[in-house]
């Protein structure tokens, strides 16, 4: 990529609902396992608080903590992988989540970006991102997510 | 025009497949950047870019001065489960199922 030392992408997805709204799905558990595959995201949301995601059998694959969140606008994310050792030997990335209300709409903007380049966590959580938006735009606008079972799930 | 023929139309030139597979060759790239290799004028890019963002096929971020093309997926992948996830469905049933049966559950 292109700023040296940096490896970083940005997705975009419009999704027809409020700030409000989106913000609940991203934060509730509830809404959390329906268009995650049945991965968890356990935080008391709060600038500081310790955040972690969980496989559905409890175990951790990504932990972390808050550094910013202004509801329902922003959220930073410090995000450390657990799961694979040399993704994990990587040390910590940032993810930033910025909603923002257009026309009838939502722009979410995802941001994660890690102070290193060629970075195998970019790349990972590069493939699973536009899933995840795919399906929660699906649970928000129709009700139901469109994918299931994942072939790279 | 509806978010999908705002895609379509924008995946219906050479050109612009053509800066979208520079974006995937290597994200975060300037104007001027992408102009480099391609048989194409600024101004001729500038607009294909404007189409592509349009379609959400490419997300701008500034810093500073600069302004920075990213190649946005998202909307492939809804392609993706719109058009082609129903054609694969029985096949990854029949694979999760050989999961489940070679990993000695109930299948």
């Amino acid at each position: 990529m292109r700023a040296a030392g940096r490896s970083r992408f940005v997705y975009v997805i419009y999704i027809r609902s409020t700030p409000q709204k989106v913000w609940k799905a991203l934060t509730d558990s509830k809404f959390i396992r329906q268009y995650w595959f049945g991965m968890d995201i356990q935080s008391a949301w709060k600038k500081g608080s310790p955040w972690k995601m969980t496989l559905p059998d409890g175990m951790p694959t990504d932990t972390g903590k808050i550094l910013e969140i202004e509801p329902p606008k922003r959220m930073v994310i410090h995000w450390q992988h657990e799961w694979q050792k040399d993704i994990k030997a990587e040390g910590p990335g940032r993810c930033t989540i910025e909603l923002k209300k257009v026309q009838a709409s939502v722009r979410v903007t995802i941001t994660h970006e890690i102070n290193r380049p060629k970075s195998k966590l970019i790349e990972a959580v590069a493939g699973g991102w536009p899933l995840i938006l795919s399906n929660l735009k699906s649970l928000l606008e129709n009700g139901k997510i469109a994918v299931k079972d994942h072939p790279r799930h | 025009m509806s978010d999908a023929d705002l895609l379509f139309k924008a995946l219906a030139d050479k050109g612009r497949r053509k800066l979208l597979d520079r974006l995937y060759a290597q994200d975060s790239q300037t104007l001027s950047e992408l102009c480099r290799h391609l048989a194409m004028t600024r101004q001729g890019v500038t607009q294909h870019l404007a189409v592509l963002e349009a379609a959400s096929l490419v997300a701008v971020q500034r810093r500073g001065r600069e302004k920075l093309h990213f190649l946005n997926p998202v909307p492939l992948q809804q392609i993706y489960d719109r058009w082609i996830y129903k054609f694969e469905k029985p096949r990854l049933k029949a694979l999760s199922s050989l999961k489940r049966r070679l990993e000695g559950g109930q299948g």
